[in-house]
């Protein structure tokens, strides 16, 4: 079976929660037999540096991955505005600047017009998109060919913006997209849910496909540490829900003032939060790290140094980094609004916006130290089990269920 | 041949959302409305129903040559919430007791596994549930049984200690051998401890495979059990369960009803067959001595100790509770030893089992908590409270301890480490 799959990332080009899902899943699916091509967008600053990297994972004997990538700005979670930035960096210092589209959804629709043609590159089965920025390039390779569209549904628009305004151009192109699909494949039970209330599309075309997570490499340096520490790890935005770690942190602090916050990660909200911190007179007790890379030496060290890692997402479709703690044997507590939790059983389960339950669950993981042993031992042994073979023998299972309900292959026009 | 019927009664008194920041500000820790709406559930589905259904049959035979008995064990938490939440309950089995065909065994009040832990705490459940019996049945109990049928060697002989005449145990396969669970028999230790053994395969077709679709034996009919009961040897079949079986576990449209209505019926076409109550079981001969050295209990597959001990959290909620028991008692604070009691109850052990959690399995029915976690961090925040409590009690009597008084209010939790 030869699949046509759109992606915004790949690794080792980028590794955000997509590009590793992406990974993932192709790898499983390579198992199966699958021959996938994989088209991402990629601009011109690195697509030279990274085009050895680039061979090899075209080589890697096992795989039948094969990474197409367009000249594009696109760049993962881009918003309008990073887009704008990024466009006029461009234009001012390359030649070729003109190229690209002087907003995110002129170069979602100029990745589109090439990106589509590649439907007729191979003998394809499958179109398989993954989020928006794709679902154009999807609907337009089956419009030309009539293969079957599938689009997988990593994160909607209300996830990202967490309820508070969904971009209604970013949601016309999924909900037209969604309407226009053959099956769509949701993370969780939560995304598909959310997929049915805001895009109104009926619960038998979406299937559910739970993500895994791959092995880490274990962490070089092991960082003991005297103080407990709570982690929070990820991106600071409204989504993943750093502000409701911070009221917990307070909370914790006045009961028990021998812990150690970790907020490592970047984003938006990055200044509110050490702003709030101060201002809850806890600041010397929540370190901010700045960015760090998963991939890096401190990535790791940092799961491991942790006693529980904390994931108080307050919309999340899934969410790989709650597993990546147990890898670790970090304990963890994840949000309930999240579809990690639909799989995941031996995990401390809190609403998001439950503070006093959060922190309950904090201090209680830090002192009862039967607790903290059961958790880890458990949750790391559980880990082990959430690999890609059965998302990828789900998925397939979808492809091919697709397929036998249409019962003449399509004719591709050449 | 004979059939000796057990029912087990019990109901936990199961607690609150307990958070670690109710430590020291609240005392109330078990959850009245819960509580409440489950008694009134299960007395309608099932207690109400089967007494009345109990006592039809008695009356039926009352004036025959044969007669219809049956055995209870129903703990001191179980009869308190009767009292409290639905008293019918209560009524319908002093009915049956004033039937004299009813029998009541003896056993821990709080259903604990106190007899593990502490033999001081054991006996004093086990007199505290003696008068109970006697008060609301007037009955005193000469047989008994131990929480999950907990069973060994040694505890035979502090039961023999203790003046009982028999105790019940699991008929497992691995301490009988060859050997048949329908006689009677003793425990090395207690030679004068009749040991009464549950027939596992007969009373489970009743209690857990009775509405199994896929049981090759579906659908069970009093004509076939009877049959098979009748074409056994033995004293007795003993056939031990929980007393939920009816309309709780299996639910009224498996026709377990139905399927009790007729059994005394079916049973009765054997012209040799009686019911016995358990004393009148512990009257014969024991056939033989068993020894049983390990703890045997009638839980899960594995029939030992492993659904409320063994893992971390298991082991540690049990040591500290147990370690506080001789501050609890020096208190002298009804309240408070009456609320740490509560706690000694077996069920909340079993919500802490992880044995078979990832598999999500017959635990979860009987369990409250979506973890074994969050099961685990409810008691300890209670049980954190106790110990703050006794700390104050103690303390009020001793001003000295000013400074300790202080770090307690700093921070509770850090209490059991000390």
């Amino acid at each position: 079976m030869k699949v046509l799959m759109f992606g915004w990332e790949f690794p080792p080009f980028f590794s955000g929660g997509l590009g590793v899902a992406c990974e993932g899943l192709t790898t499983g699916l390579s198992k199966l037999n699958v021959d996938i091509t994989f088209v991402i967008p990629q601009g011109p600053e690195n697509l030279h540096s990274d085009k050895v990297k680039l061979l090899v994972a075209n080589n890697l004997p096992n795989y039948k991955i094969h990474v197409k990538k367009i000249n594009s700005l696109l760049l993962p979670y881009n918003s309008e505005e990073s887009y704008q930035k990024h466009y006029e960096k461009i234009k001012k210092t390359t030649t070729t600047g003109k190229l690209y589209g002087s907003t995110l959804y002129q170069e979602v629709a100029r990745f589109t017009e090439i990106a589509k043609l590649l439907v007729f590159t191979d003998d394809f089965d499958i179109i398989h998109c993954h989020d928006w920025m794709t679902f154009p390039a999807g609907v337009a390779a089956k419009k030309l060919s009539g293969i079957p569209l599938i689009l997988h549904v990593h994160a909607t628009e209300f996830d990202r913006t967490a309820g508070q305004g969904a971009n209604p151009y970013v949601f016309q192109i999924e909900k037209e997209s969604l309407e226009y699909a053959d099956k769509i494949i949701a993370v969780s039970n939560y995304t598909k849910q959310k997929i049915i209330e805001n895009y109104n599309i009926p619960a038998d075309k979406i299937a559910v496909v739970h993500n895994a997570v791959a092995p880490m490499p274990e962490a070089e340096n092991k960082i003991k540490s005297y103080d407990k520490i709570v982690l929070f790890y990820g991106r600071l935005t409204i989504q993943k829900g750093p502000d409701y770690f911070i009221e917990a942190a307070k909370r914790v602090l006045d009961f028990d003032p021998n812990v150690k916050f970790i907020v490592a990660g970047t984003g938006d909200m990055e200044s509110r939060l050490i702003n709030r911190a101060a201002e809850l007179g806890i600041g010397s007790k929540v370190l901010f790290t700045g960015f760090i890379s998963k991939d890096s030496p401190e990535g790791r060290s940092i799961y491991q140094m942790a006693d529980v890692y904390v994931f108080p997402s307050v919309s999340e479709p899934f969410g790989i980094m709650p597993l990546e703690a147990l890898q670790f044997s970090t304990p963890v507590i994840i949000s309930k609004q999240s579809g990690v939790s639909e799989i995941l059983r031996n995990a401390l389960k809190v609403d998001f916006w439950d503070i006093d339950e959060l922190s309950n669950l904090i201090i209680s993981v830090l002192n009862y130290k039967a607790l903290h042993n059961e958790l880890k031992h458990h949750g790391s042994l559980e880990v082990k089990t959430i690999n890609w073979d059965a998302p990828a023998k789900k998925c397939l299972d979808v492809y091919n269920r697709l397929l036998n309900s249409r019962h003449l292959r399509p004719i591709v026009v050449r | 041949m004979n059939v000796c019927i057990y029912f087990q009664v019990h109901q936990p008194f199961r607690m609150k959302k307990y958070s670690v920041f109710d430590i020291g500000q609240s005392s109330e820790y078990f959850d009245d409305n819960k509580n409440k709406e489950i008694m009134h559930k299960i007395a309608k589905k099932c207690y109400l129903r089967t007494n009345n259904l109990m006592l039809q049959l008695i009356n039926k035979y009352k004036n025959t040559d044969k007669q219809f008995k049956i055995s209870y064990s129903i703990t001191g938490t179980a009869l308190e919430q009767f009292q409290k939440y639905a008293p019918e309950v209560l009524e319908s089995f002093q009915k049956l007791a004033e039937t004299g065909n009813v029998e009541f065994l003896s056993e821990t009040y709080y259903h604990s596994l106190s007899c593990l832990y502490s033999k001081h705490e054991f006996k004093d459940q086990i007199d505290m549930h003696k008068i109970k019996i006697k008060e609301l049945f007037n009955q005193e109990p000469k047989v008994f049984r131990n929480t999950e049928l907990i069973f060994n060697n040694e505890l035979a002989n502090f039961i023999q200690g203790m003046g009982y005449k028999a105790i019940l145990a699991e008929g497992a396969d691995h301490i009988l051998g060859w050997r048949s669970p329908n006689y009677v028999y003793t425990a090395r230790t207690a030679p004068k401890l009749k040991l009464l053994l549950k027939n596992y395969k007969l009373s489970d077709d009743i209690a857990f495979r009775f509405g199994q679709k896929s049981w090759k034996e579906y659908p069970l009919t009093a004509e076939k059990f009877a049959h098979w009961i009748n074409s056994d040897k033995g004293h007795s079949m003993n056939l031990f369960m929980d007393y939920e079986t009816f309309g709780e576990h299996q639910w009224d449209d498996t026709g377990i009803f139905d399927f009790l209505k007729h059994l005394p019926d079916e049973l009765f076409k054997n012209n040799h067959t009686r019911f016995l109550t358990v004393s009148e079981l512990a009257e014969f001969d024991a056939v033989d001595e068993l020894d049983i050295h390990n703890f045997l209990s009638w839980a899960d597959i594995e029939r030992d100790l492993s659904a409320w001990k063994g893992n971390n959290m298991q082991d540690s909620a049990m040591h500290e509770l147990y370690a506080v028991e001789k501050f609890v008692k020096e208190t002298h604070d009804k309240t408070l030893i009456e609320d740490w009691r509560k706690l000694t109850t077996s069920d909340h052990f079993y919500y802490m089992c992880t044995k078979y959690f990832n598999d999500g399995d017959v635990h979860k029915y009987f369990n409250p908590y979506d973890t074994p976690y969050e099961s685990y961090i409810n008691f300890m925040n209670i049980l954190n409270d106790i110990i703050y409590r006794i700390k104050r009690i103690i303390e009020s009597k001793n001003i000295k301890k000013e400074a300790m008084h202080r770090r307690i209010h700093e921070n509770p939790v850090m209490l059991l480490n000390e």
